[in-house]
């Protein structure tokens, strides 16, 4: 199903918003360990885009943008979150602890990489994966494969 | 020992993620939801089994030290009920894939099947109220989707007051956690009941019927349980099985939880005795005037509420354990009777009553996997029904609480004569018209789930012994509290 109308203004003005839009929701998955974001903030964001996309193009578009079954995104998101706060055990540390390094990237200085970052990028994923279901079953007439009740 | 309790709880959450990513392929999700169900099942033996040897395990989540990370608790208690849990969560998922197809479960129903888990596994191993929260929420946000996955009329209508019912009560819960919160600064449930003892009384009374009004709303406690005979007979039977065993023993084991952990006392209490006495009575009344066997039994879960009530209501340590007692044999039963209604309604196409009748000639077998049931729900010897009772029923008079006594013993007669109204137009009576006809493996599980609820007959004095043990943890908020905080 694709929005009635279409208009010039809106769909260049999607163009123009999503890619800044995009790296905004990287940013806040990026800058969540000690500011506000994280991955549940940044997954909305993106899902923001994807709302626009089908606002622009209809599930048509969505579907060409993330050609991915949006139970799987949020599968592997899960996937991700729940090994990563599973895997501190097999090393003998407590349940969702959060080990990190800190490496000297040349030209940036000292980077701390932090493995809770992992556990924000599976939120990340399964958010974007919640917004991408909830286009597909709320802006289709019909339910596809694969969506309907995920 | 303390790592297997995160894994209880993220091991289902895993295993959902892998469902998912199979999607509708049905195999692999069979294979993934069995063995992590089963394993969970295992998982929590053991506990049990570690916990009742060597004492309580607790665990904190990302390395933080209580009361400022987020605890995992196993104690005795929540081991039984996590164990007796898991059993009929392994045996109701091989009942529903028997039935696949054919009661409208399908592909979709593993994945919400696991994320289940997770939530009883949390709310019933957390030691951290907020967490409490949101094991509820998980728990609850996929009995949502199982309750309208078909969506029928019938059936979205039915589950609307089951949401909004639940809404209300998880926003009064986050209320009262504002509350307990601005009261103790703390949302740790042992480091809350050291500080719970220091303020004024007033707030912790307050805060104590707050609980109870919310986890009453869960449990279906009188006058709180109007939404539970509606919403439940309405969906697929394995759903309704695990609903009807589980979700609100849940909130009874909660209130139990925080009853006693938060603001113990030493003598019965008029309050809990009265909500028990009237939630057996109303529920049994319902349960009389319903038509059709899955509404009956669905009352009934209300009127057996009131029993494990009247056990926390003595508040004394046997009085406790009978408690204890009769939430594992009620998990067992209930489940068990929902699936001999299942398979009732795979028979005739509907569990009413004036459309079933003369199964005992037709289907001998399913007569004879109702009738320990039955018998056992309404209190009948040697069944584990009859254990429980006689223990609440002992206690009872000891402590000199004769009125809630011949309540409850009414109200057993009550549901014995109900159980007999299934028994005369079901299975006695002329014979009508089936339309299908139960699968084996469907009365294989029953089978299985009838045995365990012998099995809990026959074990009924080691089992009692457990459940006082038990019981006397309960009684005593200084170990749970040293057990967490660490000899404070």
């Amino acid at each position: 199903m694709k929005p009635q109308r279409d208009s010039a203004i809106l769909d260049a003005g999607i163009t123009v918003a999503s890619g800044p839009i995009l790296v905004f929701s990287l940013f806040l998955l990026a800058a969540g360990h000690n500011q506000p974001g994280g991955g549940f903030a940044g997954g909305l964001v993106a899902g923001v885009a994807v709302l626009l996309a089908w606002a622009g193009g209809g599930t048509e578009l969505v579907r060409r943008i993330v050609p991915l079954r949006s139970s799987a995104l949020m599968g592997a998101g899960l996937l991700v979150a729940t090994l990563t706060a599973l895997a501190p055990l097999v090393l003998g540390m407590g349940f969702l602890e959060s080990g990190y390094v800190e490496v000297a990237v040349p030209a940036i200085g000292d980077v701390k990489l932090v493995s809770a970052v992992l556990f924000d990028i599976g939120v990340y994923l399964l958010v974007v994966g919640m917004s991408l279901g909830l286009v597909r079953a709320l802006g289709e007439s019909e339910p596809s494969e694969g969506e309907g009740s995920t | 020992m303390s790592w297997l309790l995160p894994v209880l709880v993220a091991g289902p959450l895993l295993g959902a993620a892998i469902t998912l990513v199979f999607g509708r392929r049905l195999m692999p999700q069979r294979i993934t939801t069995l063995s992590i169900v089963a394993g969970t099942a295992a998982g929590a033996l053991a506990l049990l089994a570690h916990v009742d040897g060597e004492g309580m395990v607790t665990a904190q989540m990302g390395g933080w030290p209580a009361p400022l990370g987020i605890t995992l608790v196993a104690d005795r208690f929540s081991a039984i009920v996590l164990s007796v849990s898991a059993l009929m969560l392994v045996a109701v998922l091989v009942y529903a894939m028997a039935q696949l197809g054919r009661d409208a479960i399908d592909w979709w129903f593993h994945t919400k099947y696991l994320t289940l888990t997770a939530g009883v596994t949390l709310s019933l191993l957390t030691g951290d109220l907020f967490n409490l929260f949101v094991g509820f929420e998980v728990m609850l946000v996929s009995s949502y989707v199982l309750l309208t996955v078909r969506s029928t009329q019938r059936e979205i209508r039915s589950t609307m007051s089951y949401v909004v019912i639940n809404l209300l009560a998880s926003a009064l819960f986050l209320v009262t956690i504002a509350f307990t919160y601005g009261i103790s600064a703390t949302m740790n449930l042992a480091d809350l009941s050291v500080r719970l003892a220091e303020v004024d009384p007033a707030a912790s009374r307050t805060l104590s019927l707050l609980m109870l009004v919310v986890f009453g709303i869960k449990a279906a406690l009188f006058p709180l349980f109007m939404w539970l005979p509606d919403s439940y007979p309405t969906a697929p039977t394995p759903v309704t099985a695990i609903f009807a065993g589980l979700l609100t023993k849940v909130g009874v084991f909660v209130i139990i939880r925080t009853q006693t952990l938060l603001f113990p006392a030493d003598e019965p209490s008029g309050l809990l005795l009265f909500v028990a006495g009237t939630t057996m009575t109303v529920g049994v009344l319902g349960a009389i005037a319903q038509n059709d066997v899955k509404r009956i039994l669905s009352f009934h879960i209300v009127s057996q509420i009131g029993y494990m009530i009247m056990g926390l209501g003595l508040l004394s340590i046997a009085g406790l354990a009978a408690a204890v007692l009769y939430i594992t044999h009620h998990i067992i039963v209930k489940t068990g009777l929902f699936l001999v209604a299942g398979v009732v309604e795979a028979e005739y196409g509907s569990g009413g009553l004036d459309r079933t009748g003369g199964l005992l000639h037709r289907r001998p077998v399913v007569a004879a996997l109702f009738l320990p049931f039955a018998l056992s729900l309404a209190g009948i010897p040697p069944f584990s029904g009859f254990v429980a009772k006689l223990a609440l029923v002992q206690e009872g008079l000891a402590l000199g609480q004769g009125a809630i006594v011949a309540v409850s013993l009414a109200v057993s007669v009550l549901t014995l004569f109900s159980m007999t109204k299934i028994w005369g137009a079901t299975f006695w009576g002329e014979e009508k018209e089936a339309s299908g006809r139960a699968g084996r493996p469907e009365l294989a599980t029953t089978g299985v789930v009838l045995a365990l609820s012998l099995a809990v007959a026959a074990t009924a004095g080691p089992l009692g012994e457990l459940s006082l043990r038990a019981a006397a943890d309960l009684m005593d908020p200084a170990v749970y509290v040293s057990a967490v905080l660490g000899g404070s």
